[in-house]
Order: C-alpha cells, then sequence, then structure tokens
C-alpha cells in the first residue's frame, strides 16, 4: 500500500489538517470581527499607572514594567533559538561572492550612521516609539552589512564580543529582576527611586543581545573558524 | 478624512495583491522580493493603525532581517531550485547578495 498518498507532501491526512486549522483560524477572525466592542480593555489602567512606571511610551511601559515577565521569557527564547541554531555547526560560506562596490561605498557612508540611529531609538522609546528592539534590529543590520561586504578572507565578527552580547540580555534582564529581591520586592518588582535606570540598564543589554543573536541567525553557525 | 479612508483602501488592497503573488509566485527569489515588499507594506499599515511602534520592528525585523535570512538561505539552495523549469535547467550564476 502506498502511504505517500495519505501521509507525504500533497497527501488527504495532510490536506485535511490544513483545511481545519485555515476552518479555525476562519471561524477565529470572523467571531473577533462581529464581536461586540464592549470590553474596553486596559488602555485606562495603562495611563493611570503611566507615570509610575518610569516610561512615558505605553509601550515601553508595558513590556519592561508592568509586563516585564513576558519579554524577560522573550529575551530567553531568542537566546534559545541562537543556541539552536549555533549547536548545529560553525557558519561558514558555502560560495563566495565579491561584494558590488555600491554595497562596500553604500556601507561606508551608513556606518557611522547606524550607532546614531541605534541610540536614539534607544534612547527616544521611553517617552516615543522605539526602544531595544528596534535599535537592536538596527544594529544587527549594520552586522549584516558588514558580513556582505566583507572580503573574502577579511574581517569577520569578533567571535567573544558576539557570544557574550548575545547572553548579556538575559542577564542583565535576571540579574535586575533577582536583585530587586535583595531589598525585599517581589520578582521584577523595580523600586520606584531607581526604576528609570533599571529599565534603560535592560534596555541597553536587550539591544546588544537582539542585535547580536539577530546577526548570529543571519550567520546561520557558531562564528569563528570553519572545521573544514 | 476622504482621502485617508482611500489611502487605507489602496494600502488593504495592495497588501493582500503582495501577499497572494509572494505566495504563489514560482520563482523563489521573485516570492522573496514580494514578500518583503509585503513586510513594507504592512509596517505602512501598522503606523496607519497608530502603532509606530509595531510598523518600525515590522520593517526593521520583518522586512529587513526576515528578507535578508530568505535571500541566505535561497542563495545556499542548490542551483536552480526554485525556479519555474525545475532543478535541470543550466542556469547562470546566481548572483545574490547573499553573504553565506
Amino acid at each position: 500500500m502506498d502511504n505517500r498518498r495519505y501521509f507525504g507532501p500533497g497527501g488527504w491526512v495532510l490536506r485535511v489538517l490544513l483545511a481545519a486549522a485555515l476552518a479555525v483560524v476562519g471561524a477565529g477572525l470572523g467571531l473577533a470581527l462581529t464581536a461586540p466592542a464592549g470590553d474596553p480593555g486596559l488602555t485606562a489602567g495603562v495611563r493611570a499607572a503611566l507615570p509610575a512606571s518610569g516610561a512615558g511610551n505605553p509601550v515601553t511601559a508595558v513590556l519592561l514594567n508592568f509586563r516585564g515577565y513576558d519579554t524577560l521569557l522573550e529575551m530567553a527564547v531568542l537566546t534559545a533559538a541562537l543556541a539552536g541554531v549555533w549547536s548545529l555547526g560553525r557558519a561558514h560560506r558555502t560560495r563566495f561572492i565579491r561584494p558590488s562596490p555600491v554595497l562596500t561605498a553604500l556601507t561606508r557612508v551608513l556606518a557611522p550612521l547606524f550607532p546614531l540611529v541605534c541610540g536614539y531609538l534607544l534612547w527616544a522609546g521611553a517617552d516615543h516609539p522605539g526602544g531595544a528592539f528596534q535599535a537592536g534590529a538596527v544594529l544587527a543590520t549594520a552586522a549584516v552589512l558588514h558580513v556582505l561586504s566583507a572580503p573574502e578572507r577579511g574581517p569577520r565578527l569578533p567571535e567573544l564580543p558576539l557570544r557574550l552580547a548575545a547572553v548579556a540580555g538575559l542577564a542583565v534582564f535576571l540579574a535586575v529582576a533577582l536583585g530587586v529581591m535583595t531589598g525585599g520586592a517581589r520578582f521584577l518588582e523595580y523600586p520606584p527611586a531607581l526604576v528609570k535606570w533599571l529599565m534603560l540598564a535592560i534596555e541597553t543589554a536587550a539591544m546588544l543581545s537582539i542585535a547580536a543573536i539577530l546577526a548570529g541567525l543571519f550567520l546561520g553557525g557558531r562564528p569563528g573558524q570553519p572545521d573544514d | 478624512m476622504t482621502a485617508a479612508v482611500a489611502l487605507d483602501a489602496i494600502l488593504v488592497v495592495v497588501l493582500l495583491w503582495v501577499a497572494w503573488a509572494s505566495l504563489w509566485s514560482r520563482d523563489l527569489f521573485r516570492g522573496i522580493v514580494l514578500f518583503i515588499s509585503f513586510g513594507m507594506i504592512l509596517s505602512i499599515g501598522w503606523i496607519r493603525l497608530g502603532a509606530p511602534d509595531v510598523g518600525l520592528a515590522e520593517a526593521a525585523i520583518g522586512a529587513g532581517l526576515t528578507g535578508a535570512l530568505l535571500l541566505a538561505t535561497w542563495g545556499s539552495l542548490p542551483r536552480g531550485s526554485g525556479t519555474p523549469e525545475g532543478e535541470d535547467e543550466p542556469d547562470e550564476e546566481h548572483d545574490a547578495s547573499d553573504g553565506q
């Protein structure tokens, strides 16, 4: 009997399962569209608590203070994802492609702008749209451009700083979360006097971590010299 | 007001169309480029919805870095796979802008 008709790609079982999953998603979307907008949500509560949060931007306040636990777990997930990719092997170039002069020239022009934009996004994140994720993504883009425009035997991303940066976000976040407990507070309960600076420290470390993790994922393997 | 509604309507139509074109593209490279465009248009959509934070993250991560990852993956696929003609085609060098 040919099992592929039932289980392989395009088989009946897969089709029925996909159809069921799609039907569930469609039903959920339909329910969400037809549901009455009676629940006011948490907007008012967040706005009321904003002055005590240490940030003027409600998104930053929710991410790092009110729901800091979620962001902590998110950093853990990102770090674990990078560990998973790096455990598969070392980064190696399957094919070297000479970087085009346009790319190298553009990278030279953009290089000084990346730290500037990155620092602005990080600092502005307290009161305006921005924050660690966006700043980290900009920094990661700089690293990706650096990798793409490097000549064949040129500089790679430094191995030790990349490894340290990758775990810095989770480490600082955990250190702050546990450190406040020595003062009698609960896990992740920032003391009001220090809240702004603790959040800034977490954001800075998280930015470095996110940049290192995204760049590390782009490398597709552990940094350093290839084995072969 | 009407201009804003018209802009939103155009955004929705273009977004759905680009998503459809990206999913149904028979050429992988074309699909990836359309996916990056999808991310950029989606980030405009987030800004129109009053969520500039999400818009920034979408532009940087959804469009930029996911696009780079997809292009890098495409660059390390066997030559000729993912083109409409299949693997037997003796195609020219992939001039991928990936670095892997």
